[in-house]
């Protein structure tokens, strides 16, 4: 049997070597499995840990790619701080881009940008809304959320196909799934750097990551909002005793991750696409769920962990183009990365210690 | 204490064991003679558990040795302890309530039986020990004295040389206590050595041949339990004169501070208890003690009392003769009633939260009033640092550090902080759940008087306890409950132990005759 002891004081300098020695046998493991499936071993590690950094606009794509976890991953650490489990992001992200997508589309020929105030909005209520069902159910039924929001991914994805193919569908598109573009008001702009011009996809979309990092930080462990998700979160009868309401916390927490994981939505669709078609997503609501816990339930953690996910995606892309790697393969080659990462977590603050079995 | 070699039956020598850096038993030495009560006895965390989980096989010692019949043994499990004749009874049952008697009897046996051989063995052994079950009975449908009975059964079924009992009355009415001794004197003089464990001293001089006293994993001392005092045990295991506690007589005039009146509340789970038609009023000036065995719905009844839920109707809780059944627990709080649930951590407090953090969760609603809203917004345990640290001082909370997490602190220490924080709300009435259980006899003392000082300071007391003595001895009024239902209210003076005990044990309706002073 395999009992995992508390440290008694987590070393410091293991805080550093732990990381690293996840990377190295993470890299001793992938080179291993690349030489055995026959590819260059060491092409295929520069692919996926170096080439996205190897030019400044790739830089800027980890960034646009990281853009909508972080966002989704801020919301989903308030859920699971307080034991509410929501993984039901994906649908929120649709939904959220679908009502923003409604609202763009009626007003065709609007050009100002602070359109876009009211597209987020939407955006956020349409996230919110989709979450709310688990919400309700959970408080007032006690069903399970985890089962309810799961499903309703499916409906949500469904719901999306059935209004690109029937209401919303271009008459222009030549049958395709697809929506009317976007007006300009509704678009999000790239970000010009004088001198420079553009850097890859890098849009003004990064502008509300940077302002929802430090905002969550504060309200994380600044108010008496984040001390009642965090009470909720490691003892629920304490916070029944402190006369916090269970409920409406749990309403609060998932109403705000789905509102979030909505206003990812509208970035995503408004900066990328700038039309709505079947697929918005790519799965974005599910990776965010590893984001979150990866960045240990943190903000500033969730900030790096969503741009270690977006490079190794990205990586991974790239040794399919250049390579043809097999997405399989290099899916396998982020599970150990995860698998490394978490261990090495895991081992500075516990001691493993081997017993007997018992009868 | 000279015992010839072939009278001993069990002997431990050096026994240690840690855990991490935590040193649970540390040279401990014990011999245990041949049909001798032999009793185990220390504060909670001295180590007693650890030392008999070892003898069991549950645990292993680090170092040091074992002997059974002068032979040297290594007790690698249970499976080997009960070869080697050992026999326990944990503090906690291990019984599955969906089956009957015997069916949990025949699952235990490590030799296989027919079910009709195991009937008539748990009847034959029943009689002979005056055990009383019915080995067809389910197990959910008996009480605490019976389900313990059933696990003695289970050991006797083993014919063990020893038996070990861990902390077996805590969960007892005083005549089931009575019938336990009976049973273990008639085993020790049929040849059965037993080993009991337990922090209670009068028992111990009750039913004991030979006390151990473990003291912080050590063992410290062996006694002759026929020729010591319960004034000597005490000062033993403690090491250091305990202070008695000061009870000044009360003043007459007494105004009633707070009532329930016909409170009824169905189970909302099916493990709770409901609770039927309650009635109680408490005094300024005085202490209420509600007396009864865990599980009778104490737990039910703290969560009305406190306002963790509310009454369905208003007027079901009276403070000063104002209606607050609707009241929320923060809304009582600002009334001045004050409780403290019986569960320590998790519901007291939040371990992983420093103790600041811990003082705001019940002060958080003094920064919110009257501000607006930004400052209630941003409101913050950091309020709360200056509150945290007048309550460890005034106190004497020992803390590792400034500020440690709650979890860093023993029980006792703890529950000093939990009580220490209620008062500082400087409450009317104080409602209180079990506030020595499982606290050290030193802290214990502390709280103790504390609670008498808040009575005789002129507030209102409520002391939901377990622990008949300490009921005794701080009550001035006393009631009991006992499967959701709570009795009269007593006079301290006008009612025994012994009545108590059996109003706990559920003989509410042959006992009317009671003068009550209502």
């Amino acid at each position: 049997m395999i009992t995992f002891i508390p440290r008694d004081k987590v070393s410091k300098n293991w805080i550093i070597i732990a990381p690293i020695l996840s990377i190295v046998f993470t890299i001793f493991f992938g080179l291993l499995i690349f030489t055995f499936l026959g590819y260059n071993p060491l092409e295929t590690l520069y692919q996926i840990f170096v080439s996205p950094f190897s030019r400044i606009d790739r830089i800027s794509d980890i960034l646009v790619k990281a853009c909508p976890l972080i966002i989704i991953g801020t919301g989903l650490m308030l859920c699971f701080k307080s034991n509410v489990w929501n993984i039901g992001a994906e649908g929120q992200f649709i939904m959220g881009a679908l009502l923003a997508g409604f609202i763009a589309l009626s007003f065709p020929n609007i050009e100002t940008k602070f359109f876009l105030l009211i597209t987020i909005l939407a955006g956020f209520v349409g996230g919110a809304l989709w979450a709310f069902i688990p919400a309700i159910l959970k408080t007032k039924l006690n069903v399970n959320e985890i089962l309810v929001s799961l499903m309703l991914v499916y409906v949500a994805m469904l719901f999306i196909d059935f209004i690109v193919r029937g209401p919303l569908r271009d008459p222009m598109s030549f049958g395709f799934p697809l929506s009317k573009p976007y007006p300009d008001g509704a678009l999000i702009n790239k970000i010009p750097f004088p001198g420079i011009g553009f850097l890859g996809q890098l849009h003004y979309g990064i502008l509300f990551v940077l302002l929802l990092i430090p905002v969550s930080w504060i309200f994380v462990n600044k108010t008496l909002g984040g001390f009642k998700i965090n009470v909720l979160g490691s003892a629920p009868q304490a916070a029944k005793f402190a006369g916090f309401k269970q409920n409406s916390i749990t309403i609060t927490v998932l109403l705000l991750s789905g509102g979030l994981a909505g206003v990812a939505g509208v970035i995503e669709v408004s900066a990328n696409i700038g039309q709505l078609q079947p697929e918005v997503s790519f799965g974005y609501g599910f990776t965010a769920i590893i984001v979150a816990f990866l960045g240990r339930l943190t903000p500033v953690g969730i900030l790096f962990a969503g741009i270690i996910i977006a490079t190794v995606k990205l990586g991974a892309d790239n040794a399919q183009m250049t390579m043809g790697i097999p997405k399989v393969v290099t899916g396998l080659f982020e599970g150990i990365l995860l698998f490394f990462l978490l261990t090495g977590e895991t081992l500075q603050k516990y001691k493993i210690k081997w017993s007997e079995g018992k009868k | 204490m000279a015992k010839k070699e072939l009278d001993i039956l069990l002997k431990a020598t050096k026994i240690c064991k840690s855990f991490g850096n935590f040193i649970a038993n540390q040279n401990i030495d014990i011999s245990i003679a041949k049909g001798q009560i032999h009793a185990l006895l220390g504060e909670n965390g001295a180590g007693k558990s650890t030392l008999v989980k070892i003898f069991y096989g549950v645990l292993q010692q680090d170092s040091g040795s074992i002997e059974i019949n002068n032979q040297k043994v290594s007790i690698t499990s249970p499976n080997v302890a009960r070869k080697n004749g050992i026999g326990m009874v944990f503090q906690h049952f291990s019984l599955f309530p969906a089956l009957t008697v015997a069916e949990n009897i025949l699952i235990a046996l490590d030799n296989k039986m027919k079910f009709n051989k195991v009937v008539d063995a748990i009847s034959k052994l029943s009689k002979e020990w005056e055990l009383f079950v019915d080995p067809l009975k389910l197990v959910s449908e008996l009480s605490v004295g019976e389900k313990q009975r059933v696990e003695i059964i289970r050991c006797l079924m083993q014919n063990p040389s020893l038996l070990i009992m861990d902390e077996p009355t805590s969960v007892l009415t005083p005549q089931e206590i009575k019938n336990l001794f009976k049973i273990l004197k008639r085993l020790a003089s049929s040849g059965c050595s037993i080993l009991y464990i337990s922090h209670k001293l009068e028992e111990i001089i009750e039913l004991a041949d030979e006390v151990t006293v473990l003291k912080s994993g050590k063992s410290i001392a062996s006694i002759d339990a026929k020729k010591t005092t319960t004034n000597f045990l005490a000062e033993t295991m403690v090491g250091k004169k305990i202070t008695q506690l000061k009870k000044n007589i009360k003043t007459s005039k007494k105004n009633i501070a707070f009532e329930v009146k016909n409170l009824n509340k169905q189970k909302d789970h099916e493990f709770g208890i409901s609770l039927t038609n309650i009635n109680l009023q408490v005094n300024y000036g005085e202490i209420l003690g509600i007396a009864g065995i865990a599980g009778n719905g104490q737990v039910e009844l703290m969560e009305i009392l406190s306002g963790e839920i509310n009454c369905e109707d208003n007027n079901q809780i009276l403070l000063d003769k104002l209606p607050i059944g609707k009241a929320n627990i923060n809304e009582r709080r600002e009334l001045g009633i004050e409780t403290i649930p019986e569960e320590r951590t998790f519901h007291a407090t939040v371990p992983n939260l420093t103790l600041s953090e811990n003082t705001f969760l019940t002060y958080f609603f003094k920064y919110s009033n009257a501000k607006s809203w930004i400052t209630n917004i941003l409101n913050n345990p950091q309020n709360s640092l200056d509150e945290s640290k007048k309550i460890v001082k005034n106190n004497d909370v020992r803390c590792p550090e400034i500020n440690p997490l709650a979890s860093q602190l023993s029980g006792g220490n703890l529950q000093k902080f939990i009580l220490g924080r209620s008062l500082a709300n400087n409450p009317k009435v104080a409602i209180f759940s079990q506030p020595t259980w499982g606290v050290d006899i030193g802290a214990a003392t502390a709280i103790r008087q504390k609670l008498l000082d808040l009575s005789q300071s002129g507030k209102a007391v409520v002391l939901i306890s377990q622990d008949l003595e300490e009921i005794f001895e701080l009550s001035d009024k006393i009631c009991v409950i006992n499967e959701g239902v709570l009795s009269e209210i007593f006079d301290v003076r006008k009612i025994t132990a012994t009545d108590v005990g059996l109003l706990m044990g559920g003989k509410n309706k042959e006992n009317q005759q009671m003068d009550s002073i209502k």
